[in-house]
């Protein structure tokens, strides 16, 4: 074992650790001040300069809040619940390129934790444990409210994955790789342009089925709480409704970081290597443009959360089955065909 | 290292298959399956299947037991509503089961293992080996497979379409 490879992934596993946690922070103060200014009113301002230390606060009242586990429930499963979709949450990270690598006095500082040969499926992979959180969650609470959310979650996250799947299968055929950071590489250079050029129709049904998979406004059927209270999250308390709650905001920094990575260049952008500029400088360039990337997607979420209302469920599954899939597989055999012909 | 490691995943696995099979409650059952599925990527990726082991993870821990549990959940199985078996029923299950064992044993002695080497290339299992193992050695179980899921796939929409009155 490398005792130096050993080191720099653990200092960058922290440091990820550190930003997911203080995005998804800091996404939940700006989720509300973006949804007071679309309504028209000022949003948190009360605690610290511009409310800046209301996710500190709220923080605070999560971990003091009195603890209440049902007794009809089943103890174990209603606590490794939120556990297991947190843990799905930040395992996702370990695959997106940051960066491009810096270079301490000839020693190369990666910014990505595992470039996997298969990346993308490690991706999907993680997805789809992410429901086991919410199922058992909602199934261990005992409450029907939770039940019902839990069953819709499970279903939605299996009928957008498919989708979500073929529009890979699409974006893969062009770049003839797996990896992400070889995905992210070939969107840059002469003659490349980002994938969201070349695969537009591939792009909009992977956003939609994001936002799916967030459990996000429009489709945060799981939870809807005008007619399931809370959905899979109406028997949690205390910080284990905290790790809920925290845990869509730190699926939504990664999969914005996913979009940007797939669609939108990553941490390159057009003209980034005519620069010239010395390797450290060039890598935090790139990481600066990566995360402003990833914030407007964050921004987009928020945006569309607080402007479009919520499916119901059969337009819901209507739209996955009979539009999207549909929609993929067509996508995939023109751009199977495209490349036959054209390449 | 890696025999430690094969070791560690072996128990897992066994404990968990038990768990499977002793666990009173269904939810938990399942749960237990997926753990299981777990441990078994675990042994793909010392083979240096990475392929199979994600592969593995999503279809089989990903898609098919949130269906399992899926039907666990709706059904409300426990152990208050689990059918009542009358002690015949105990005992032929019990006879077929060890007769089965039985067989197993003799087959299990009968099969000379031979030695087998991991191959050298480290590459064995990626997509691109893979794929054109499966779309050269493997063309016709490949695409007879695939005639297969489509038939799978006509079936449940059969099943599901309402009768016309």
């Amino acid at each position: 074992m490398d005792w130096a490879l050993l080191l720099d992934k653990t200092i960058l596993i922290v440091i990820i650790f550190a930003v997911s946690l203080g995005i998804a922070a800091y996404s939940t103060y700006g989720e509300r001040k973006i949804a007071a200014f679309l309504q028209d009113r000022i949003g948190p301002d009360r605690a610290g300069p511009f409310g800046l230390l209301q996710p500190i606060a709220d923080g605070i009242k999560m971990f003091t809040k009195e603890e209440i586990i049902p007794t009809a429930s089943d103890k174990f499963l209603f606590i490794i619940g939120p556990c297991i979709f947190m843990m799905t949450a930040l395992m996702s990270s370990a695959i997106i390129p940051w960066g491009k690598s810096f270079n301490f006095g000839g020693h190369e500082f990666s910014l990505q934790v595992a470039d996997l040969n298969v990346g993308l499926l490690y991706l999907f992979a993680v997805v789809s444990i992410g429901g086991y959180g919410i199922m058992i969650g909602g199934w261990a609470s005992n409450n029907k409210f939770a039940l019902l959310g839990a069953l819709r979650a499970a279903s939605q996250m299996i009928s957008y994955e498919l989708a979500m799947g073929m529009s890979i299968v699409a974006l893969l055929l062009i770049n003839n790789s797996l990896s992400l950071r070889e995905i992210v590489d070939g969107q840059a250079g002469d003659g490349n342009v980002w994938n969201v050029v070349r695969q537009p129709i591939g792009f909009l049904i992977f956003l939609i089925c994001a936002f799916a998979e967030c459990n996000r406004a429009p489709f945060d059927l799981p939870e809807s709480e005008s007619e399931l209270i809370g959905g899979y999250h109406t028997e949690f308390s205390s910080m284990k409704l905290g790790l809920f709650l925290f845990a869509e905001y730190v699926n939504m920094f990664i999969s914005s970081a996913i979009i940007a990575s797939l669609y939108f260049g990553g941490y390159h952008f057009p003209g980034i290597d005519s620069l010239d500029l010395p390797q450290n400088i060039a890598a935090i360039v790139s990481i600066a443009v990566l995360f402003a990337k990833i914030l407007f997607f964050i921004f987009f979420f928020m945006w569309v959360r607080w402007t479009l209302p919520r499916f119901r469920y059969d337009q819901l599954m209507n739209l996955g089955w009979k539009i999207l899939i549909p929609l993929s597989i067509v996508n995939v055999l023109v751009t199977g065909a495209w490349i036959t012909f054209f390449k | 290292m890696s025999l430690y490691l094969f070791l560690t995943l072996a128990i897992l696995t066994i404990i968990s298959a038990l768990a499977v099979v002793f666990s009173k409650n269904p939810m938990y059952s399942v749960l237990w399956l997926i753990v299981c599925f777990f441990t078994i990527a675990g042994h793909y990726v010392l083979l240096n299947a990475q392929f199979l082991a994600i592969v593995h993870l999503i279809v089989y821990a990903g898609a098919i037991m949130v269906l399992f549990l899926f039907v666990v959940m709706l059904l409300n199985l426990n152990a208050d509503t689990e059918p009542h078996k009358s002690n015949l029923t105990k005992l032929a299950s019990a006879i077929a089961a060890g007769l089965f064992f039985v067989v197993l044993i003799a087959s299990m002695r009968a099969t000379e293992l031979g030695e087998f080497n991991l191959p050298n290339k480290t590459n064995i299992g990626f997509v691109e080996e893979v794929g054109k193992k499966l779309f050269t050695d493997f063309l016709l179980p490949f695409e007879i497979s695939s005639v297969l899921f489509l038939s799978a796939m006509i079936g449940s929409v059969l099943l599901a379409k309402k009768e016309k009155k």
